[in-house]
């Protein structure tokens, strides 16, 4: 019986993969010095895609499927069958994009001919004449003012034409479970929904209830074709991890969402690796080989994009992020070897941008993990930490990040996700009465434009807080159809049924330009801001006379504005109602996209010159946060999560030398700087560990760094394959202790 | 909006920073010496890991005695380029670190110049540094060591002394000063038994002799209260400094030692029983 020498507990009553943990994982307060280095056959796995790996870098995709994917769409698929030890491919061949126009089929022809790929004439028919999209849904319900703003880039990277995704499946149940007892529970969630009156609502859950019960019929058949039969729960570690894997490949066979995140699943496995390790049929070296073996998987997840949304998130990302350690609520440390295990992954396979891992940091946490995982993050630059005492306290234990930064609860919530709101841009709106400060066209509401030569803060704030309240407005609408559309039009049937009926819904909208915001107002308040007009009386320049504190540097004078966007806009927003009720959030992240926001945004009062790059994310802007990581740092820390409770992202890049001078010192420094910002209110961390010339010198031979991985906001990217602009960008950055030397 | 703070952002301790105290009156400058209500700083930094123990606030100080050829900042050689800073704000300034800079096991360090051109101001920032429970570092050339009463060193948790070269003439020859007022701090500090890390810059040609190296070794590993040596490899990044003063710089030609060369002064640090990086 698969379930043999389990704690019994109320996971065997109910669907609940938490409970299990609880009752059955064992905390691993000790170092890595148990852990086992890659064997010859992992190392021939992975030869194998090193290969494929450099011919796909030259031709942008290495080979398309145009069947329309779905769960069964596409025959097994192995890298060398022989050899594999979890397998499971999205197509029959690895590296193998496929097709999936339920999202937008406009964006799938785009893809296909900017790779060279002519569209099957079969797919077009079905698609244009027989087939509705979410993309053709959404532009037949947008009004006049989402297609100004997103023309005019004041929102920008709405999901429309192409799958929202930030949606995680509690894969797990799959391993815990098997799928016939999931079905049953769908079944059951169904069938209690007989006696309610079919409105709007509940007719839409009936169907989608069907939709996932037939998706998990799909996940059984699709497992048989490879030989499995998940009907029945995992019996032994590698089956977990083969099961898990299998509910997870069936998700990305059927969406091609922005991030398809694997949630928080090494805990839970390692109870299976314990289980046969104390029965004898598992070594270290055999369990280190089965993670390895299920994150080479990971790493080649593919989906087939266009060069327009690589400027906005750039290196092919997928966002198959893990969620790894954090504390139970019960003060147990949620550390186990498998924590262990997949981190070291980053050495036995090279460093990498995916899996997304990413540690719930909390100074608790015991000493052997943090200082294992602060060394990863060192040597691999691959990592970033959240705190786990800001989002335990909001959404429990045992919650993952969909993305980068966005917690939810496993398998009981979701979230409708999208775009950002540019917030900089609003700011020039409010000053020009609504016009784009670069098109000179009335895109906002006609509003007074500011009058006279020098700008008066009080002036402005008002004025920008009427045009915040009319885009907060604009932007709640766009969701609400977007998701409306998507639901109806692309429902991701597999990843809701590894879900709990109703689950919590948030909405989680963006915002773009928070330090330059920060600091125009700055200026404005501060010194003297003479505004510069064209012909048409739109002020297109600034001249600013004197001094003005700058955000990130642990300065209330400035920082309290940057809170003071955050919060104000986030109460905007709330005003909207939202699709399904959903709870709004929002985020203050942009992973690449600082570098596109900043292209269609002119002059900013603080200096910054048109076409410049934002700061990503919640960083202060390039160069100005001049007091070192911990003011800087200090600062971010001071968004509240409350009004940004979809996170807020910092990324630090440090030289080695800036974190000590001897390495055993880098470790415990940047381990205690963790420490210091997660046991205050710092949200989350990108760790770079990186000397600006190795990266200047990548720019110039990007053949000599294959695998050389950067963190950018809320995320890891291949440096190398990054455009031209997001490298500069990225090396402009301010790099603490860059030229720190020990005054003599 | 005092500009002091504004102007405190420079971009790095590198950044070449000049005159930013010239309008204070002279008068005003000898009274906040007197006093050490006010003192003059280049600039200070945050996270900060190679200036003592743990994750740091570095404070560096304008004005100093000596004239090392290989100084890297010698912009702060003279106290008027240095901006005025009351001891108030200073210490509001540090307040806002404090829970961190416990949680990094870090602290405080004034560096320089040299921090005891305004000893008086040192040491009420230092006093009001430990009275908030803060680990305070003073990275000196300890040759103004005997302006410092004993309940002065009190609030001095580590001393970063900077050693040079054992031989007084070569030691006139290098700085421009004598070496007994340092090496008689140093022994001072070690009657109080107050730890010292050494700072050891090592200049090839200058300072890395090896009978030499041997010599300030032995000196050091028999004081008994030197924790640990740091021996910092000559640098040229504050060459274009020198050049933008108009001051004669020697060291144009002289390369950053190899790594070999480091290590071969930390053999002999460790020679004398000491912990050398």
């Amino acid at each position: 019986m698969a379930w043999n020498g389990f704690q019994t507990g109320l996971w065997q009553k109910e669907i609940n993969v938490r409970d299990f943990i609880q009752q059955n994982y064992e905390p691993y307060e000790g170092d890595g010095a148990f852990l086992k280095g890659p064997t010859a056959r992992t190392e021939h796995i992975w030869d194998i895609l090193k290969k494929l790996f450099i011919e796909e870098r030259k031709k942008g995709v290495l080979d398309v499927s145009q069947i329309p994917s779905s769960i069964t769409a596409h025959a097994p698929g192995y890298i060398d069958k022989d050899n594999e030890i979890i397998v499971g491919l999205q197509t029959d061949a690895p590296l193998k994009r496929a097709i999936m126009p339920n999202g937008g089929f406009r964006l799938v022809v785009s893809a296909l001919k900017t790779y060279g790929y002519e569209p099957d004439p079969h797919v077009v028919e079905a698609f244009s004449k027989y087939r509705k999209t979410h993309n053709d849904a959404v532009f037949d319900a947008y009004t006049a003012d989402v297609r100004r703003c997103r023309s005019s880039h004041i929102l920008t990277g709405l999901p429309d034409a192409y799958g929202r995704g930030r949606i995680i499946g509690d894969y797990r149940r799959v391993a815990l479970y098997g799928v016939k007892r999931l079905i049953e529970r769908k079944q059951e969630e169904k069938s209690s929904l007989d006696e309610h009156a079919s409105t709007d609502d509940i007719i839409r859950d009936r169907e989608e209830l069907a939709e996932q019960i037939r998706a998990l019929k799909e996940l059984q058949q699709m497992a048989t074709s490879y030989g499995f039969d998940v009907s029945r729960p995992a019996a032994s570690a590698r089956e977990a991890v083969q099961w898990l894997y299998l509910g997870y490949l069936a998700g990305v066979k059927e969406q091609n969402g922005a991030a398809m995140s694997l949630g928080r699943t090494s805990t839970f496995l390692d109870v299976y690796f314990q289980r046969d390790m104390a029965a004898g049929t598992l070594t270290e070296e055999q369990a280190q080989e089965i993670i390895d073996d299920f994150v080479i998987k990971l790493r080649i997840i593919r989906f087939l994009r266009t060069p327009e949304y690589d400027d906005l998130f750039a290196g092919d990302p997928t966002w198959v992020t893990e969620s790894i350690a954090g504390m139970g609520d019960d003060g147990r440390p949620l550390v186990t070897k498998t924590s262990f295990r997949f981190l070291q992954t980053l050495y036995n396979l090279g460093p990498a941008p995916e899996p997304n891992l990413t540690i719930w940091h909390s100074p608790r946490l015991p000493d052997g993990f943090r200082r294992f995982a602060t060394q990863v993050a060192i040597d691999t630059s691959s990592l970033q930490f959240e705190s786990d005492e800001i989002m335990r306290r909001t959404w429990g234990d045992d919650g993952a990040i969909a993305c980068c930064v966005s917690p939810m609860v496993v398998g009981k919530q979701m979230q409708f996700f999208g775009a950002r709101a540019n917030l900089a841009k609003c700011l020039l709106y409010a000053i020009n009465g609504g016009r784009d400060e670069i098109s000179g066209e009335q895109v906002g509401p006609r509003l007074e434009p500011v009058q006279g030569e020098v700008l008066d803060f009080d002036d402005v704030l008002g004025k920008f807080e009427r045009m915040m309240d009319w885009l907060a407005g604009v932007y709640v609408n766009a969701m609400n159809i977007i998701h409306y559309m998507h639901d109806k039009y692309a429902y991701e049937r597999l990843e809701m049924a590894l879900h709990d009926y109703a689950p919590l819904r948030t909405m989680a909208f963006g915002m773009a330009g928070m330090s330059v915001i920060a600091d125009s107002l700055s200026a404005i308040k501060f010194a003297k801001v003479r505004v510069v007009r064209d012909k048409t009386g739109l002020v297109t320049d600034y001249e600013t006379e004197g001094t003005f504190p700058m955000f990130g540097n642990n300065d209330n004078r400035v920082d309290h504005l940057a809170t003071w966007i955050v919060s104000t806009f986030m109460t905007k927003l709330r005003k909207y109602p939202t699709y399904r009720n959903a709870v709004h959030t929002q985020s203050i992240l942009t992973i690449t996209s600082n570098v596109v926001y900043g292209k269609a945004t002119g002059n900013t009062p603080d200096g910054r010159r048109q076409g410049a790059p934002f700061a990503p994310g919640a960083n202060p802007m390039h160069g100005r946060d001049s007091h070192g990581i911990h003011a800087s740092a200090a600062s971010v820390a001071k968004i509240p999560y409350r009004d940004a409770a979809d996170g807020i992202s910092l990324t630090a890049s440090l030289v080695p030398q800036g974190l000590g001078r001897v390495p055993e010192d880098r470790i415990t420094n940047l381990s205690n700087m963790l420490d210091a910002f997660f046991g205050s209110t710092g949200y989350h961390m990108n760790v770079n560990v990186l000397n600006r010339d190795t990266l200047l010198d990548a720019m110039e031979h990007p053949e000599k760094y294959p695998s050389l991985t950067i963190r950018v906001s809320g995320y890891a990217v291949n440096f190398v394959r990054l455009t031209r602009e997001q490298q500069m960008d990225v090396i402009n950055r301010t790099f603490h202790g860059g030229d720190k030397v020990a005054a003599t | 909006m005092s500009t002091e703070q504004v102007t405190l952002q420079a971009k790095s301790p590198f950044e070449l920073r000049v005159n930013l105290g010239k309008e204070v009156p002279e008068a005003d400058v000898r009274s906040a010496l007197a006093s050490g209500d006010m003192g003059f700083l280049h600039s200070f930094t945050t996270g900060a890991t190679v200036d003592g123990p743990g994750v740091r606030v570095v404070a560096w100080t304008a004005g100093c005695m000596w004239r090392c050829l290989y100084c890297h900042n010698p912009d702060t050689w003279t106290m008027s380029n240095g901006i005025p800073v009351t001891v108030a704000k200073a210490v509001e300034e540090l307040r806002k670190y404090r829970q961190g800079l416990k949680a990094m096991a870090g602290g405080l360090t004034v560096s320089g110049g040299e921090p005891l051109m305004q000893h008086r101001f040192v040491e009420k920032l230092f006093a009001a540094a430990r009275g908030m429970g803060i680990h305070t570092a003073l990275d000196t050339n300890g040759y103004y060591g005997d302006r410092l009463s004993d309940a002065a060193l009190d609030t001095v948790s580590l001393v970063l002394l900077d050693l040079k070269t054992s031989d007084p003439e070569r030691h006139r020859a290098l700085t421009g000063m004598d070496n007994a007022p340092t090496h008689a701090f140093a022994r001072r500090l070690a009657a109080r038994r107050l730890p010292i890390w050494v700072r050891y810059v090592l200049v090839p040609g200058l300072t890395d002799d090896p009978e030499d190296v041997a010599k300030t070794a032995a000196f050091a590993g028999a004081l008994g209260n030197v924790e640990r040596v740091d021996v910092l490899p000559f640098h040229q990044m504050g060459q274009f400094k020198w050049k933008k003063l108009g001051l004669e710089y020697k060291l144009e030609h002289t390369s950053p030692p190899s790594n070999e060369l480091v290590e071969q002064a930390c053999v002999l640090f460790r020679n004398a029983g000491l912990k050398a990086y």
